[in-house]
């Protein structure tokens, strides 16, 4: 049956899409009163010089002349690429190759039980607090006493002992191995849900025809869960742009600026200097990059839906 | 309808259990190899947890001696009491789980409308719409702080745990409808066009048919939801100033700072705020293995 499907048609026969727009009052309002309004507020203090007493005055673009020329807040946005590899790159990779071996061989070679467990272990940094995560894995990494040096020591390695992430070669490093540690459970989780919903029988008759672990997952695996793969990338590339917990507790984006992220460097503007016009410049600076970031992603993926319709 | 989609279900698994029943008696060289490797790659993602196990029991005396990695020699609570007694744990975790609890439901619920408009109605300009309302996710949280500093401050409701409720049920609802949107997109069309030839109303379609058959991906979102929020920093920790209101993560971190505390009493305290979390987590494990987007059979 060929039939052309209007642009104003729901998916519900006879229901116009336009009655539809109801449903969408009470997300607008809520949406308008928490994060349209105070969004247009911060751009109109990025405009502004105010340091939290006396009224706002308008500077016109001294902020973003000075944002430009702001040495610190080009570093801020070349290590939000380092936080991009550590928080998305690498976890969906780690990810994807985790949940295929999990559902397509620990699941059916070992049973549904220890499959779980699996799960349930990887996933288990994504129940922590980032506070609590921070803690620990700054107390793991300090250089008096920390149990990384402690261990290095007791295999008798202990010339390696080093301040982790206190010194200027290592910090971004290991903030990368705790931020992927930190995110690695969530693209787990997503991908080997949405591999539920893979037919089993689709997998057995690929195997029958002597398929391998590797030519199945990427004939079946891959192509299955796509949307969870678009959803993690986006929401994850997010995460890593606006990053500040784990820098706010265990660096401070030091030493020096060389573990600082837009993130922390407007909060320190806005809190520690009291120059909330600067820090509101950047903050709005960091929802542009956002902004065009996520638009740049939902095209590919619209994109990629159509194809596949088709 | 939907007990021939459930009958469709039904049968896949049965088919499922029967693979995985011929094949678990032959487990290669490569299973155990695979099976070995991803153990050692959960131990490395536990060796934190252990760590803390380790710790959180020994006297700080213990500690200076014998360092981070030995067994205590004795088994001590001192830690853990003076934690529990200083900040008054139950309260934090009492707040902390109706907080969590509250922005998980309206979360989903706020998702659902969004999502139903969206990804059933289709209405016009629904990608921008969502990017609109992706926004929530986008801003980074710092820049929402002095609007909304100063907006619940002129209703009353700063240091109040509802700015915390209102605020996260925005945020949270973002990402909620971003993907069911798109599992709606993906709704078995044959049943909406059955509950139209009905003559089922949007209402009834949306409260009787789309809510019961999403129910999977909506507790999904439900244990996601509640988990961030309970994870949530910044925000409460701006928000929360009196100790009465504060969250666990808020009482944790304000540890750090405290001289008083030693290690060990860090170790304890990090240790028993992650009982709730955990305890939420192994009752609803079985809902995230049930998935996202299972909702949708195609």
């Amino acid at each position: 049956m060929v039939r052309l499907r209007s642009r104003e048609e729901s998916r519900i026969p006879g229901s116009p899409s336009s009655r539809f727009w109801p449903y969408l009052i009470p997300g607008f309002l809520m949406l308008l009163w928490i994060i349209i309004i105070p969004a247009v507020w911060n751009i109109y203090l990025s405009f502004t010089s105010y340091r939290g007493i006396k009224p706002p005055r308008w500077v016109g673009l001294e902020n973003w002349e000075r944002l430009m020329k702001d040495a610190t807040f080009w570093v801020s946005f070349r290590n939000s690429i380092w936080m991009i590899v550590a928080m998305v790159v690498i976890p969906i990779l780690l990810g994807l190759l985790l949940s295929s071996l999990i559902f397509d061989v620990v699941q059916k070679k070992f049973g549904a039980a220890t499959a779980s467990t699996m799960r349930a272990v990887y996933y288990f940094p994504q129940l922590l607090p980032i506070s609590i995560a921070s803690l620990v894995m700054g107390w793991i990494f300090r250089p008096e006493n920390g149990a990384l040096n402690a261990l290095l020591k007791a295999v008798g390695l202990g010339k390696l002992q080093h301040n982790w992430l206190g010194a200027p070669d290592t910090a971004l490093v290991f903030l990368m191995i705790i931020m992927i540690w930190i995110q690695l459970g969530y693209p787990l989780v997503i991908f080997m849900s949405g591999l539920q919903r893979v037919d089993p029988e689709l997998y057995e008759a690929a195997s029958l025809d002597g398929a391998n672990w590797w030519q199945r997952f990427l004939v079946i695996t891959l192509p299955a869960i796509k949307p969870e793969i678009f959803v993690v990338a986006l929401t994850c590339t997010i995460a890593a742009l606006k990053v500040f917990g784990p820098v706010y507790m265990l660096t401070k984006g030091g030493p020096g600026t060389s573990t600082i992220v837009p993130s922390y460097y407007s909060y320190t503007q806005f809190f520690q200097t009291q120059q909330v016009g600067y820090g509101a410049a950047i903050a709005t600076a960091l929802t542009l990059v956002v902004i065009v970031v996520s638009i740049v992603f939902t095209s590919v993926q619209q994109k990629v839906e159509r194809e596949d319709e088709e | 309808m939907s007990s021939s989609s459930m009958r469709v279900q039904a049968r896949r698994s049965n088919a499922g259990e029967r693979a995985i029943f011929h094949a678990k008696k032959n487990r290669s060289i490569g299973d155990w190899a695979i099976l070995v490797l991803l153990c050692v790659g959960g131990l490395l993602m536990l060796f934190p947890f252990i760590v803390l196990l380790l710790n959180a029991f020994k006297t700080a005396a213990d500690y200076q001696s014998s360092g981070p990695l030995r067994l205590p020699h004795a088994l001590s609570t001192a830690g853990l009491m003076k934690f529990w007694s200083r900040v008054n744990f139950p309260q934090k975790v009492w707040n902390s789980v109706w907080i969590s609890a509250l922005v998980a439901i309206f979360g989903v619920v706020l998702s659902m409308f969004n999502s139903f408009a969206l990804g059933i109605g289709r209405v016009r300009g629904r990608r921008w719409i969502i990017l609109l309302i992706m926004l929530a996710n986008m801003m980074p949280q710092e820049a929402l702080l002095y609007p909304l500093y100063i907006m619940f401050k002129g209703i009353n409701l700063y240091n109040s745990p509802w700015a915390i409720v209102i605020i996260f049920t925005v945020i949270q609802s973002a990402f909620g409808t971003y993907l069911l949107s798109s599992v709606y997109g993906t709704f078995p069309k044959a049943i909406l066009e059955a509950a139209a030839i009905d003559g089922a109303s949007r209402w009834r379609i949306f409260k009787d048919i789309v809510f019961p058959i999403s129910r999977p991906t909506l507790s999904v979102m439900l244990v996601f939801f509640f988990i961030w929020t309970w994870n949530e920093y910044m925000i409460p920790m701006a928000f929360l100033v009196d100790n009465a209101t504060q969250t666990v993560p808020i009482a944790i971190s304000s540890l750090s700072g405290d001289r008083l505390m030693d290690v060990t009493t860090t170790a304890a305290a990090s240790l028993i705020s992650l009982v709730p979390t955990i305890i939420f987590y192994l009752i609803f494990q079985r809902t995230l293995s049930r998935g996202i987007t299972t909702g949708a059979v195609k």
